[in-house]
C-alpha cells in the first residue's frame, strides 16, 4: 500500500522517575476520537495528555466515511480543508440488486456550504493530521503507553501505565476513554454493553487499483458475482478502493482470510486481478452502547461508548459528536466555569445521539441481513418492487448516512426555519468573505439577524442578511436572535430577545434540559 | 382513480420496522395469516375496484423468478 507508516517516537515519559503531578485530563487512545478531543480542549485553554498503547497510526483505512458535520468539526479543529483536499468527495450512492440498478441518490449539494456532504479519506490520514495539529498545540502525546489498571477515588482517578521502560502511575481530574470499541478501560471497570448483537460476518479489503471508477457509493444486495450476500464499495484517495463482502454467520474467518481466496473474490467484484491487496479484516458487529458515558471521573466517548454497523458511516462521525458535545463542556469544568453537572447534559446528549445511530444502524442492519422466515420476505419484495415502482426506492436500506442528531432541548424557540431549531447545528452559510461554520463556535455566540444586538456580555456576530441566510435563518421573518453554543448547535432562539433572555438561555445552556 | 406508487409514507424506516415488529413472535403460519388479514383489511380501506386492479398487477411480479 502506498500509505508510509512511520512510527512514532516511545519518550520516557516523567511518571518512570518521579511522581507526576495530578493531570487535568487523561485520555486513554490516540485515534480520531482522542485526537481531535484533546486538540478541542486545547484549544479552549485545557492541555491534555494522551496515553495510546501503539506507535502508529491505524493500520487499515477503516473509519473512511467523513460526513459533513464531521469536516465542519475538524475544520474547527483546523484540519478540515487538508482533509477535504486530500479526501474523494462524493455524493452518488446507487443500490443494485443482483446486476439491476435498483434505486440511486444524489446527496446535492445545496450551495452555500463550506462543506461537502462526504469525504472517504482513509482514517490513517485523519490520525496523522490529528496528530500534527495536537503536536503543534502541544498536547503530550506519549506512544507505547498502556493503561493496565484504573482505579476511581472520589474526586479522581488513578492509572497504571506500562512503557517499554517499565510502569508508573498517574493521576487524573478527569480520564476520557477514547479506546476503541474493545475498550479495556470499559473492561477493567466491568461495564457491560447493552443492545443487540447481529450474527453476520463481513470481510473488509483495501484494494490498490489503477485507473478511475466513479467518486461513488455502490451497493449490491445478492450481486451476481456474490451469490446471495452483499457487497459495497468505496472509492479512497491513493488509486485505493475499500471492499465490504457479506460472508454469512457460517464462514470461518480463518479461511476467509487466506489472500489467494480474498483476492479470488475481489476480482470478481471489480471483473479483474489487476489491483494489490492491502490491509484485509474480517469483522462481525453489535448494535450496543453503555448505559452512561459518565462514571464518576472516568467518561467515555466513541466506539468505547457506543458501537454500530459500519453501513452508514457513524462510527467515527458518531466519535466526532462526542467530542463535539464534551470538549467545550469538560474545559469550562476543569476551568471552573461550569458545575460538574454539565457533564450530564454531555451523557444525556450523547446517549441520545447514539440511540439513534444504533436504530439507523440496526435497521439497516436488519434490511441486509434479514433473518429467515418475515424479514427476508418482506425485504425480497421491497428488493423486487424497487425496480419497478417508486414508492419501494426509499424503503430499500443499504445504510442512512450519518447526518448530526437535532438534539430535543428544553429551550426558547420561535416560528423561524425547522433546520435551525435549537438542538440542530446551526446551518452554515456564505458571510462575507468566510463561513458561518468559522464565525460561530468555540464560545457562546449572539448571533443577530436584521435588528440591533442588546447589550449583553457574549460575542456577537451580525452578519449581513443575504438571500441563503434568510431562508435558512429567518423564513418570513424580519428580524431573528439565535443563541450558539461553543459545538455550534443552536441553543435558543427568539424573534426578539432582552439581555436577561440571553443570560438565562445561557445558564440553561450549561444544564443542557432534554425533552423527555 | 389512479394506484398511487409514489412514495406516500412519510418514514418509510419507520413503519418498515413497524410491520416487522408487528410480526415479532409469530409463526411461519401464522405471520402468513397475518398479512393474507393485512391485505384485505387494507383493500377494504382503498376500495376502488380499478385501483385494486393495478395493484394485483403490481405485485404480481412476472420479471424475477419466483422463489
Amino acid at each position: 500500500m502506498s500509505y508510509d507508516y512511520k512510527p512514532f517516537e516511545f519518550v520516557p515519559p516523567p511518571g518512570l522517575t518521579a511522581t507526576e503531578p495530578r493531570h487535568n485530563v487523561i485520555i486513554i487512545g490516540a485515534g480520531p476520537v482522542g485526537l481531535a478531543l484533546a486538540i478541542e480542549l486545547a484549544l479552549h485553554g485545557v492541555q491534555s495528555t494522551i496515553l495510546d498503547d501503539n506507535n502508529v497510526v491505524s493500520v487499515g483505512s477503516r473509519a473512511i466515511c467523513w460526513s459533513k458535520r464531521s469536516l465542519e468539526i475538524l475544520d474547527r479543529l483546523g484540519v478540515g480543508e487538508r482533509s477535504v483536499t486530500k479526501g474523494v468527495t462524493w455524493q452518488v450512492g446507487r443500490t443494485f440488486h443482483r446486476n439491476e440498478e435498483v434505486f440511486n441518490f444524489d446527496l446535492l449539494p445545496e450551495a452555500g456550504h463550506k462543506m461537502p456532504a462526504f469525504v472517504n479519506l482513509q482514517q490513517y490520514y485523519v490520525e496523522e493530521y490529528l496528530i500534527s495539529r495536537a503536536q503543534e498545540l502541544g498536547v503530550d502525546l506519549r506512544w507505547k503507553n498502556r493503561v493496565i489498571s484504573v482505579s476511581q477515588h472520589h474526586d479522581f482517578a488513578t492509572l497504571t501505565v506500562e512503557t517499554p521502560e517499565g510502569s508508573y502511575d498517574l493521576a487524573a481530574d478527569w480520564v476520557v476513554a477514547c479506546d476503541g470499541a474493545r475498550s479495556p478501560t470499559r473492561a477493567m471497570l466491568g461495564l457491560d454493553f447493552e443492545g443487540e448483537l447481529f450474527e453476520e460476518r463481513f470481510l473488509i479489503a483495501d484494494i490498490e487499483m489503477p485507473g478511475d471508477l466513479a467518486a461513488e457509493r455502490w451497493f449490491w444486495f445478492e450481486p451476481n458475482f456474490h451469490s446471495g450476500q452483499s457487497a459495497l464499495l468505496h472509492k479512497q484517495p491513493d488509486n485505493i478502493y475499500r471492499i465490504d463482502l457479506q460472508l454469512g454467520w457460517d464462514a470461518d474467518p480463518e479461511v476467509e482470510k487466506n489472500p489467494e481466496l480474498v483476492v479470488q473474490r475481489l476480482a470478481k467484484v471489480v471483473g479483474h486481478s489487476d489491483f494489490s491487496l492491502g490491509w484485509v479484516s474480517i469483522y462481525t458487529f453489535q448494535c450496543r452502547r453503555l448505559r452512561s458515558f459518565v462514571h464518576n471521573r472516568i467518561l467515555f466517548a466513541g466506539d468505547s461508548a457506543h458501537v454500530v454497523s459500519p453501513f452508514g458511516a457513524r462510527g467515527g462521525n458518531g466519535g466526532l459528536g462526542d467530542v463535539d458535545a464534551l470538549g467545550w463542556r469538560l474545559a469550562a469544568v476543569v476551568k471552573g466555569l461550569a458545575p460538574r453537572n454539565a457533564l450530564t447534559a454531555y451523557d444525556h446528549e450523547r446517549v441520545f445521539g447514539a440511540d439513534e445511530d444504533l436504530l439507523n444502524s440496526s435497521r439497516s442492519t436488519r434490511f441486509m441481513s434479514p433473518a429467515d422466515g418475515v424479514e427476508r420476505l418482506f425485504r425480497d419484495a421491497v428488493l423486487n418492487l424497487a425496480g419497478r415502482v417508486d414508492f419501494a426506492k426509499p424503503m430499500v436500506n443499504s445504510g442512512r448516512l450519518s447526518k448530526p442528531c437535532v438534539y430535543p432541548l428544553v429551550a426558547p424557540d420561535a416560528d423561524l426555519p425547522a433546520d435551525a431549531r435549537p438542538g440542530a447545528v446551526a446551518p452554515d452559510a456564505p458571510i462575507g468573505e468566510g463561513w458561518m461554520t468559522e464565525a460561530l463556535g468555540g464560545d457562546f455566540v449572539l448571533l443577530v439577524l436584521g435588528c440591533e444586538p442588546p447589550n449583553v456580555l457574549v460575542r456577537v456576530v451580525v452578519p449581513d442578511v443575504t438571500e441563503i441566510i434568510r431562508s435558512r435563518y429567518l423564513g418570513d421573518q424580519t428580524q431573528a436572535m439565535y443563541l450558539i453554543r461553543p459545538d455550534q448547535v443552536v441553543a435558543a432562539r427568539w424573534i426578539s430577545a432582552s439581555a436577561p433572555d440571553i443570560e438565562d438561555a445561557i445558564q440553561a445552556a450549561w444544564d443542557g434540559q432534554l425533552c423527555n | 382513480m389512479q394506484l398511487n406508487t409514489n412514495t406516500n409514507i412519510k418514514d418509510s424506516d419507520d413503519f418498515y420496522a413497524r410491520l416487522l415488529s408487528a410480526h415479532h413472535g409469530l409463526s411461519a403460519a401464522q405471520s402468513h395469516a397475518f398479512n393474507a388479514r393485512l391485505v384485505l383489511v387494507l383493500a377494504n380501506h382503498i376500495g376502488d375496484a380499478e385501483v385494486l386492479e393495478m395493484a394485483l398487477l403490481v405485485a404480481r411480479d412476472t420479471s424475477v423468478d419466483q422463489t
